[in-house]
């Protein structure tokens, strides 16, 4: 079988000839580098194949905030490509791939790692847990997750990127009309993907239902606890629908078969009604864990208890129900009877009803309170204006007959952004300032985060604001160019000038955590915020065995309480239990590049050889199901000794951070 | 401490500008001219008004709480109470969104259900019937009673309902003429339907909204509101003055490109109709070429209008010869180039 090169790899634009080779120096330069240091022994044994739940959360992190460059050097060249009329940096083609991988990459590859980073890293230690409930799948989530960022992102070099928007709508991404190989990258990659993320739901959603230290129930867990458990539980409910969806597009694409496709009896509006099925729930499990981080941190820094904590319960479950039950709101223009539309338009109203109790008592959780400005906090707080103003555009587009007049224009697109930039990203920002010191054992700079805080918001402000007038005045999404005559150039002007200001908030955070890693003071102690939940009771950074004892919870924000009745006592040596831990496997690595390979050979439609190369994945099942490893044990002794060296010295000579 | 008012004033003020520099700017959506947009736009109206009222009661509570309970250097030996809840306050905060969400949906609904009629004090006009197909990349417009058609321009008589009936030859689309009424999708094998009236004469933008590949920017077409007299007028002209246009001009016209204005004597609802669902196919999967990267399998059907007796693999093969025509007629035409009708 003869390779054609020249269509194998991307050609024919210096912008990616450029990255092709920069991508192909930076690859051989860190293997080099990885081998002259004699890297690979540490990065093998410390993180590939690790089943911590820590050091998962971590690498999610870092998958995430490198995605975030890519999704956002995405998201600048769109803004200077419409920065002014008639533009010609990006030709149609180019602008339509550039904007389908900026939206599945921002929202399945940035939002989803960074806030399943946070979990992992966080639940297990709010809930007093050494790890969640299925280590090895867990990280086998995780490798499946790069798997799937690999495959995605290889796709504008190698094959040619997907072109047919994140949603995908057939007929458009069929093979009737998009007959290059680009879509099923968005097939393939994000089924694996998919795959990954369905496992970490039903991973935390036992976790969090089994392996609560005692004496916490239900109603005593920390919010972001609560909100992660719930949408573990949409997760469990709706990615099974993508999944579905994707396979079925898979089929049309590579078999010829014809469940979207307009020939053959084919129905393109089921792909728009599974899609949204899965898609409008994936906006709440992106944004609900964040309402969880903004709950816990605005409740530190307030240094008050969350205020209706039952209401806040009581309406994550709303929000989960309703989510599954809106997705219509999506297409009102479809043609759907008035009583459908006006049913979709009502439930989806409703979700404002939940959301406003929860802002209302955040809003009371700070009064009487006393709060402090630190980074994490102001990220809080910039959340509650900008949020309300997605919100209520959010009522308006709910309201079917006002859609049709704003749907598909760039009014809806300053509608999301501002729901998911405030609600996900502002959330994200506060939870990295906030718990970094737990993972790293030192704190971001609080002064770079500030500028980082400002650029950011000032950033985003200005960029997305204008979007919501050039909606109004008719302008569509998604176009490449308009002409001068719309008179949209000064505020698409206004609109790319603060993109800059935004990269620039990003890049003050990339600053920020290379000086602070270089940098930053080393002895903080393990509670540097005066905060209220259990993960504060561990060392700074974590043992790998997260607590010596497991705690005994008595009350809603058990840590603070402990230290208000002063129940910190050094440990004593009776206390110290042998630890049991699950042992390293090299088997999720191994499937995650199995799956990638197979999923590249089936993007180029060799589907023998893609076959073929999934015999690699029952192999790996087939290890899994003889591995008879049980673990291994950490000796009394060990944990004695690591846990007084840190407790003696815990409080010793620690400044005062946040003053 | 500072920061956060400094952040609010620069928030609002933002805002103001914005809105005001909008005002100015006499967006689409705010000035309708027919009495559907018109419906809309009091319901949009209504609900900003309700909307401004929330987004400031919320922020103001918010800067009132962030500004009065800051940590001041006085207050440090402050602890703050313990406080759970009020079951009083969170079911106020629950019923007041209630009754706002009440407020909104009743002219909702009754908005939702007026526009999905012939406008009130039109009832009894007869509607003018008028068949939009939409194809890559452009609009086709077949008047059925007076056995006419155009591309890229439609005109319509004002004070009159006109009854469009939406289809689409290919892709999805969205056909939207914001000044006259809100939006519906035309797709293949299925038809959707959208009704509006012109106040006055006058010329206004129509255009798609729902990315379809690399032609959508251009997408666009005009509407021409005219006096019953002119469009009588015009309707005779076209009749006596247009060609007929044949069959395979017709399947040439769905092949993916731009036009320019057309227009014709006849209509191609004689042929075949796109909502149709046992209509045959009119894609050309071969001629969507991007440029760069691996050409993925195509598959042939049989209800493809190329299939003729299991030999339309030959044409297949001629069409693969011409793939980047469409890269060179980009440049000439954006829908609405006017080629004089």
């Amino acid at each position: 079988m003869g390779i054609k090169w020249n269509e194998f790899f991307v050609t024919g634009d210096p912008l990616i000839f450029a990255s092709q080779i920069g991508i192909a120096l930076t690859l051989v330069g860190a293997l080099a580098g990885l081998t002259y240091f004699k890297k690979w022994n540490y990065l093998w044994s410390e993180w590939f194949t690790t089943v911590d739940h820590k050091k998962i959360g971590i690498m999610y992190i870092l998958l995430g905030v490198v995605m975030f460059l890519r999704g956002g050097i995405d998201g600048l060249m769109m803004k200077g490509q419409t920065a002014v009329p008639e533009n010609d940096f990006l030709n149609a083609q180019h602008y339509n791939e550039v904007f389908t991988t900026h939206g599945v990459i921002m929202i399945l590859f940035v939002a989803m790692p960074l806030l399943i980073g946070l979990m992992n890293f966080v639940i297990p230690l709010q809930i007093g847990a050494r790890d969640v409930a299925f280590p090895q799948l867990n990280a086998l989530s995780f490798w499946l997750t790069v798997s799937g960022a690999a495959l995605f992102n290889i796709s504008f070099i190698i094959g040619g990127s997907p072109d047919a928007g994140w949603t995908s709508y057939f007929p458009l991404a069929g093979k009737e009309f998009s007959p290059g190989i680009g879509n099923n990258f968005y097939a393939v990659a994000l089924q694996i993907a998919g795959a990954g993320t369905l496992m970490t739901g039903i991973n935390f959603v036992v976790t969090v239902l089994k392996m609560r230290t005692k004496g916490m129930t239900l109603m005593k867990m920390p919010m972001f606890t609560w909100t992660s458990f719930i949408t573990s539980i949409i997760i469990v409910a709706s990615f099974p629908i993508f999944t579905v969806a994707l396979a079925l597009m898979t089929f049309d694409r590579t078999f010829g078969t014809h469940f979207f496709t307009i020939s053959g009896g084919g129905m393109d509006m089921l792909w728009a009604n599974l899609f949204w099925l899965w898609g409008h729930p994936e906006v709440y499990i992106v944004v609900l864990p964040a309402f969880g981080m903004l709950s816990d941190i605005i409740s530190t820094f307030a240094r008050k208890t969350l205020y209706g904590y039952k209401s806040m319960v009581i309406s994550i479950v709303m929000i989960s129900v309703l989510s599954m039950l809106v997705w219509v709101h999506h297409f009102f223009t479809m043609g759907n009877s008035a009583g459908v539309n006006s049913f979709f338009s009502i439930t989806t109203m409703a979700i404002a009803i939940p959301t406003g109790v929860k802002v209302f008592n955040w809003l009371f959780t700070m009064r009487k309170g006393r709060i402090k400005f630190t980074t994490a906090m102001l990220w809080a707080l910039a959340f509650v204006p900008n949020f309300v103003i997605g919100g209520v555009t959010g009522v308006m587009l709910a309201m079917a007959a006002a859609d049709y007049q704003y749907h598909n224009t760039l009014f809806l697109v300053a509608h999301f952004h501002y729901v998911l930039i405030p609600g996900v990203v502002f959330p994200i920002f506060a939870g990295l300032y906030f718990w970094w010191p737990k993972m790293f054992g030192y704190m971001l700079n609080e002064k770079i985060g500030k500028w980082h805080f400002w650029l950011f918001v000032v950033g985003f402000n200005v960029t997305f604001m204008p979007m919501f007038f050039l909606g109004l005045d008719g302008a569509v999404r998604r176009a490449y160019t308009y002409s001068a005559e719309t008179g949209f150039g000064p505020l698409m002007m206004i609109s790319a000038v603060g993109s800059v200001i935004l990269a620039a908030g990003f890049a003050a955070l990339v600053y920020n955590i290379y000086w602070s890693a270089r940098h930053a003071d080393r002895n903080i102690g393990n509670d540097p915020w005066d905060a209220r939940t259990l993960e504060w009771a561990t060392a700074t950074p974590v043992q790998h065995y997260n607590f010596a004892s497991l705690p005994e919870v008595t009350k809603l924000d058990a840590f603070w309480h402990m230290k208000k009745n002063n129940e910190l006592q050094p440990l004593t040596e009776d206390e110290v239990e042998e630890v049991h831990l699950p042992s390293n496997t090299w088997i999720p690595i191994y499937m995650g590049v199995v799956f990638g390979i197979s999923g590249f050979l089936l993007v180029f439609e060799w589907t023998i050889a893609a076959g073929v190369a999934a015999l690699g994945i029952l192999a790996g099942l087939a290890f899994r199901s003889f591995d008879y490893d049980e673990g291994f044990h950490v000796h009394k002794d060990e944990v004695f000794e690591t846990e007084s060296k840190w407790r003696k010295g815990a409080n010793k000579g620690v400044k005062n951070h946040v003053s | 401490m500072k920061k956060s008012k400094l952040f609010l004033v620069s928030l609002t003020s933002i805002i103001a500008v914005l809105l005001l520099s909008g005002c100015e700017n006499n967006m689409v959506v705010f000035n309708p001219e027919g009495p559907i947009a018109r419906q809309i736009l009091e319901l949009i109206n209504f609900s900003i008004a309700l909307m401004l009222l929330v987004t400031v009661v919320v922020f103001g509570l918010f800067g009132f709480i962030v500004w009065k309970y800051r940590e001041r250097k006085d207050n440090l030996d402050y602890e703050p109470p313990e406080e759970h809840g009020s079951t009083v306050l969170e079911i106020i905060w629950t019923v007041i969104p209630i009754l706002i969400i009440v407020a909104l949906t009743i002219p909702t609904v009754k908005t939702i259900y007026a526009i999905d009629e012939i406008p009130k004090g039109y009832e009894n006009k007869d509607p003018l019937v008028i068949n939009v197909t939409s194809a890559d990349w452009k609009w086709i417009f077949s008047y059925p009673e007076q056995g006419i058609e155009t591309v890229n321009y439609v005109n319509i008589p004002e004070d009159r309902p006109i009854d469009f009936r939406l289809t689409s030859a290919g892709t999805m689309q969205s056909f939207w003429i914001p000044a006259l009424a809100g939006q519906k999708y035309t797709m293949a094998k299925a038809e959707t339907q959208l009704y509006l009236v012109a106040d006055n004469p006058g010329s206004y933008v129509g255009k798609n909204t729902n990315f379809n590949g690399q032609g959508y920017a251009g997408m666009e077409f005009e509407v021409l509101s005219q006096t019953q007299k002119d469009f009588d007028q015009w309707i005779k002209d076209v009749k006596e003055t247009a060609p007929k246009m044949t069959l395979e001009e017709y399947e040439k016209m769905l092949e993916p490109s731009h036009l320019g204005r057309k227009t014709f004597s006849n209509t191609h609802l004689e042929w075949v109709d796109h909502s149709d669902p046992h209509s045959k196919n009119y894609t050309n999967p071969e001629m969507y070429d991007r440029g760069h990267g691996w050409p993925g399998k195509i598959f042939e059907d049989k209800d493809n209008y190329k299939y003729k007796d299991g030999n339309n693999e030959h044409s297949n093969h001629e069409n693969n010869e011409d793939m980047n025509h469409e890269e060179s007629e980009t440049e000439d035409s954006h829908g609405g180039d006017h080629n004089g009708h």
